[in-house]
């Protein structure tokens, strides 16, 4: 028994010594933690977590004013990001801030919209294209899908609508998860 | 001076799998019949699809460029036939997605007239190497091993090439194309291979291909001869899959191995399949560009397994037709081999020029997936794997989603071979975990990259509006120094009211559709991408 | 015509972890019969109250867990368990010890932990380990090995009767039954400050790893290589197990050769071969990596060694498997092979 007792502690001290060795080693030192912050966030600037934008954010989580999970379009993946960087405990979003929802992308009507501009003073990106009393358009990769744009429109045209599926962008599933493999219907 | 080794290596790990190439040999290699509409697929290859030059109702000739690449990494597409352009769609295409893509859809007149192509040079092995290049480039070349990528671009690997590595170790089960290809068409092979030695100037050419394929072997060897070629070496690696992975067959050729993430290229190397070759012949010596290829129709599904040249866009219905149809056992339908092939949920789709093989399975050839079982750590797949890698690790960190960790076990070197998975006592479908996390982290580097150009623009806007305010400032200063002020609510009620005359134009624009789509192709061209729009509305 | 689909690879697969299991239990059928032959009955009931309580075991812990029973008795691992458990109780124990045993490993290690694959401890070695130290006494209860002193030999139905009733044949103590084993005699004697030659003077210890041992250690050494031909272990752990054991033996025993056992008496005394092809191999709890296997084996060898030579147990290889399997994560992390085309560490 005292043989197992004195291997378990030397093992103990060798697994102790060699985590806080590598503990030392291969920190990383890194930028500043708003920025570490900020590239966190997932960059939709909508303001749901009720700054304006997601680095104003970011500088209030690093200023210890705001709580980790308030940022509805990050959701749980990017609390969870948030909370192994500051070294907290994750906690569930605040349902005050909103849902998280899987991303949409704005889409104008064309054929309704007036070209009052309104929505390009709404975008956070500039992600949409128009001249005043002409049709705007967005830029669907430049699109954070913030909703902010839908609310301004004073004749509704804007949905926000689930991006197709490409095969440029199509993703595996994971395995178990699909009743067959493939999406695939008749031709 | 890369040195070709006397006694090629065996690879390590890997499996020995039964060939099941016999049935589909039995036959001499024959051409399939035209058929009566063919589905063409814009993206045939890796890079950038092509962009349509053909309208609906556009007559076209067999060969003629149907879409022109726009990109260096892409290929141009050719019509397969003479016919008349019914559509240009969204079509189903093969690929494990199921999902469509653009295709333009030709409808065969049956004459089968030639375009004039103009790839035929006189004198090839005169000519500049970048001529070769051009003409490869214009004739829509891919790489036929299954990968796709543009073969123009893998000759010109912009650096000296000591050794052109001719890939003909077919390794996966049933596929028989290339032997076929080799046995029949050795001249063909040859020049090509030839040819693609002069366009990268190459000082040492090796073919490699598998000790199981003796009458290929044989055919070459005489081809070899009469050709009085004595620089072309040919070699027979031991039968293993996946002996024909380009970083394996390289390997066992040479003893080096390519570096993790880089090119043979690095290395002095470049790798190109057989198929290839010929395709590269055929079009500098006969004109032709890639518009068929030859493709290994087996299985117990199908009546008369055989090797058959097809032209791309054939629907597989049509082909699996010309092998005598299916039999009763057909459950399956692959495209490739049973080791890394592609499921395919219908018949209805087209053959591509990556289309090596079509299996038509029969339950015993592919039974349903036992349960998986937890891992239990037996490391059968570690003795098996090609590329060294730990397996049960990658599965480990793909299945709990971390991916950062399955990156640190080197994920991204994992070639999908399917042998781990073969071998694994608890039926876990590997590949698939790995090949999950391989699309879910680059659809993460993806949202990074969106999310870095969110970051910028945001930060841009909110530099321009404090631009603007500014300036604002101070022009109204200045306003207030000089004129009398003008009434204020004044601004905001125009706005109204211009709003409301807005409206009241949508209703009546509604009602009359065409002057929509007029003003639609004015506000297209109206402004780039980036402009500064938002500041007009002042 | 429309076809289903599923990933890649698709051909018929030849192999699962219930035939593995079942192959690793052929192989110890060599090792268990010479057991029997030398040991008499008291094996076979260890054998089936062992396997019958992992089973049983087993079937509970599924059906508190709501997973599948029928699947996952089938995949053969609780019984192998059971087994091997088994094979390395002293064959006149009473009953409730390889019950207690068997239950143990199966409930709190294997199910605990969160069953197949995921058990950090070989449940077998965890279920021993309870025993011997909670039941010391229990635990040394081997009889003499068949063939030597005759005249004490139990036969059925007196195995039967002192197993599940604890009643002795008539006229027997319990002392003139059991005998030591060579491992342990081996330590009391260089304890009375016996030299190596004079303690293997006595028939027990046979030619060179103890009589009727030496004969099991072979079996379970033609198993364990019918095995590794099948490719259901590989020769890593075995290798460097036995290596480590044998070059270690050899040191000492060149060293000072009176005081230390011989490297021979090492590798074929005790449950070394049963050890080193079958319970160290066993795959959830082991190494995985290539290197990390010989690592991991070779510190069973030495840490076997070092137990029995200056520890408190006369046989030491479930104590070193377990230590071994705490250090596994480690030594995988340290051991990750060179991956193709990567620059040598
Ligand atoms: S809630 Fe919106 S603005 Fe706030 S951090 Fe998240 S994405 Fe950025
Ligand atoms: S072969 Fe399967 S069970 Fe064995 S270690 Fe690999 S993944 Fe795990
Ligand atoms: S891990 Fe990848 S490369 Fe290795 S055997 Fe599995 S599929 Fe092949």
């Amino acid at each position: 028994m005292l043989t197992a007792i004195i291997a378990l502690g030397t093992l103990a001290a060798v697994f102790g010594l060699l985590l806080g060795y590598s503990a030392i080693r291969f920190r990383v030192e890194g930028d500043p933690i708003v920025e570490r912050i900020d590239a966190l966030l997932p960059q939709t600037q909508c303001g749901q977590c009720g700054f304006a934008g997601c680095r104003p954010y970011a500088e209030a989580i690093a200023g210890g004013e705001a709580d980790i999970n308030q940022c509805p379009p990050g959701g749980d993946a990017g609390i969870q990001a948030l909370a192994e960087l500051l070294g907290v405990e994750p906690k569930p979003l605040n349902a005050e801030h909103g849902e998280h929802t899987e991303l949409r992308l704005a889409v104008i009507d064309e054929q309704t919209c007036i070209g009052c501009t309104l929505c390009i003073q709404a975008c956070p990106v500039d992600a949409i294209l128009g001249a005043a009393k002409q049709m705007h358009t967005v830029i669907a990769s430049e699109c954070t899908g913030c909703d902010l744009c839908v609310a301004p429109c004073p004749v509704d045209c804007i949905h926000m609508l689930a991006p197709g599926q490409v095969i440029a962008t199509w993703k595996w599933p994971y395995p178990g998860s699909e009743q067959r493999l493939t999406a695939g219907d008749s031709a | 001076m890369i040195e070709i080794l006397e006694q090629p290596r065996q690879i390590f790990g890997g499996l020995r799998l039964a060939a099941n190439k016999a049935q589909s040999l039995r036959t001499p290699l024959r051409s399939a019949p035209l058929p009566e509409r063919l589905i063409v697929p814009l993206s045939q290859h890796i890079g950038e699809p092509a962009e349509t030059l053909v309208q609906v109702g556009d007559k076209v000739l067999k060969g003629q460029p149907i879409a022109r690449s726009l990109n260096y990494i892409s290929a141009p597409v050719h019509a397969p036939t003479s016919g008349t352009v019914t559509d240009i769609g969204e079509y189903a295409v093969p690929h494990p997605s199921g999902l469509k893509a653009t295709c333009v859809v030709i409808h065969a007149d049956g004459a089968d007239r030639s375009a004039d192509t103009g790839l035929k040079m006189d004198d090839v092995f005169c000519a500049d190497p970048a001529d070769i290049r051009q003409r490869v480039r214009e004739a829509g070349i891919v790489g036929l091993g299954g990968a796709g990528f543009p073969t123009a671009v893998k000759l010109n690997p912009g650096r000296p090439v000591e050794l052109l590595v001719i890939n003909a170790a077919e390794c996966e089960p049933y596929i028989s194309c290339d032997e076929a290809l080799m046995c029949e068409r050795t001249a063909e092979v040859i020049d090509g291979v030839r040819i693609m030695r002069h366009a990268l100037q190459a000082q040492q050419v090796v073919i490699g291909v598998e000790d199981n394929m003796p009458r290929a072997v044989d055919c070459l060897r005489r081809g070899l001869e009469a050709a009085g070629e004595r620089d072309i070496r040919l070699l027979a690696v031991p039968t293993v899959y996946p002996a024909g992975g380009e970083k394996q067959l390289i390997y066992a050729l040479t003893g080096k191995e390519i570096p993790s993430q880089g090119l043979p290229a690095d290395l002095g190397m470049v790798c190109h399949n057989v198929g290839t070759a010929a395709a590269v012949a055929r079009a500098l010596l006969q004109g032709e560009p890639l518009i068929s290829r030859i493709v290994t129709i087996t299985g117990a599904g199908v009546s008369q397994p055989c090797n058959l040249e097809v032209r791309i866009g054939t629907p597989i219905a049509d082909v699996i037709a010309s092998c005598g149809g299916y039999t009763e056992q057909a459950a399956h339908l692959l495209m490739g081999g049973p080791m890394m092939g592609i499921p395919l949920p219908n018949d209805r789709m087209p053959v591509i020029k990556t289309s090596n093989c079509l299996l038509a399975a029969s339950v015993e050839e592919i039974p349903p997936p036992p349960a998986a079982l937890p891992c239990i750590r037996c490391a059968r797949c570690t003795e098996v794997c090609p590329a060294y890698l730990l397996p049960q690790q990658l599965f480990w960190y793909a299945r709990s989603r971390d991916f950062d960790k399955v990156q640190d076990y080197n994920l991204f070197d994992c070639i999908e071979c399917g042998c781990c998975a073969r071998v694994c006592p608890s039926h876990i479908p590997l590949v698939q975990y790995y090949r999950f996390a391989k699309t879910e982290i680059w659809d993460l580097e993806r949202q990074r990259t969106k999310a870095d150009l969110a970051r910028q623009r945001h930060e841009f806007r909110v530099e321009r509006l404090e631009r603007e305010k500014k300036a604002l400032e101070e022009r109204r200063a200045a306003a207030k120094k000089g004129l009398a002020a003008r009434p204020k609510s004044g601004d905001a009620e125009a706005k109204k009211a211009e709003i409301a005359a807005a409206l009241a134009r949508v209703k009546g624009k509604k009602t009359q559709p065409a002057t929509v789509s007029a003003m639609r192709g004015s506000a297209d061209s109206e402004q780039g991408p980036g402009s500064d729009t938002g500041s007009d509305s002042r | 015509m429309d076809f289903p689909t599923q990933s890649s690879p698709y051909l018929p697969v030849d192999n699962g972890v219930g035939r593995l299991m079942a192959r690793v239990s052929v192989a110890l059928l060599p090792g268990a019969l010479c057991l029997f032959w030398f040991f008499g009955w008291g094996v076979v009931f260890n054998l089936l109250i062992s396997t019958l309580t992992a089973l049983g075991a087993e079937a509970l812990m599924l059906l508190l867990r709501r997973r599948p029973v029928k699947a996952s008795l089938l995949d053969g691992s609780a019984l192998l368990t059971g087994l091997l458990l088994a094979l390395t109780l002293p064959p006149l124990a009473p009953w409730w010890l390889p019950m207690l045993g068997a239950g143990f490993a199966i409930v709190v290690a294997k199910h605990l932990y969160g069953g197949l694959g995921y058990n950090p401890f070989n449940p077998a070695m965890v279920g021993f380990v309870v025993l011997i130290i909670s039941f010391p006494l229990q635990m040394t209860l081997w009889p003499p090995p068949q063939g030597l002193q005759h005249d004490y030999a139990l036969h059925f139905g007196d195995t039967l009767q002192l197993v599940f009733g604890g009643t002795l044949p008539e006229g027997r103590a319990l002392d003139s039954l059991t005998m030591a084993t060579p491992l342990d005699n081996a330590k009391t004697q260089f304890g009375l400050d016996y030299t190596w030659s004079e303690i293997t003077a006595t028939p027990l210890f046979g030619r060179f790893g103890g009589y009727g041992w030496e004969w099991i250690n072979l079996a379970y050494l033609a198993g364990g290589l019918w095995l590794w031909r099948k490719r259901a272990i590989q020769w890593q752990i075995p290798t460097g197990m036995l290596g480590a054991l044998f070059t270690i033996a050899l040191l000492f025993f060149i060293a000072d050769s009176d005081s230390f056992g011989s490297p021979l008496f090492h590798l074929f005394s005790g449950a070394t071969m049963l050890g080193a092809f079958f319970i160290a191999t066993d795959p959830v709890s082991a190494a995985t990596t290539p290197r990390g296997r010989l690592y991991y084996g070779a510190g069973i060898g030495v840490l076997t060694y070092a137990i029995r030579t200056w520890g408190g147990y006369p046989d030491a290889i479930a104590f070193s498997v377990l230590l071994m399997n705490m250090a596994a994560p480690t030594i995988d992390y340290y051991t990750q092979p060179r991956v193709f085309g990567h620059p040598d560490k």
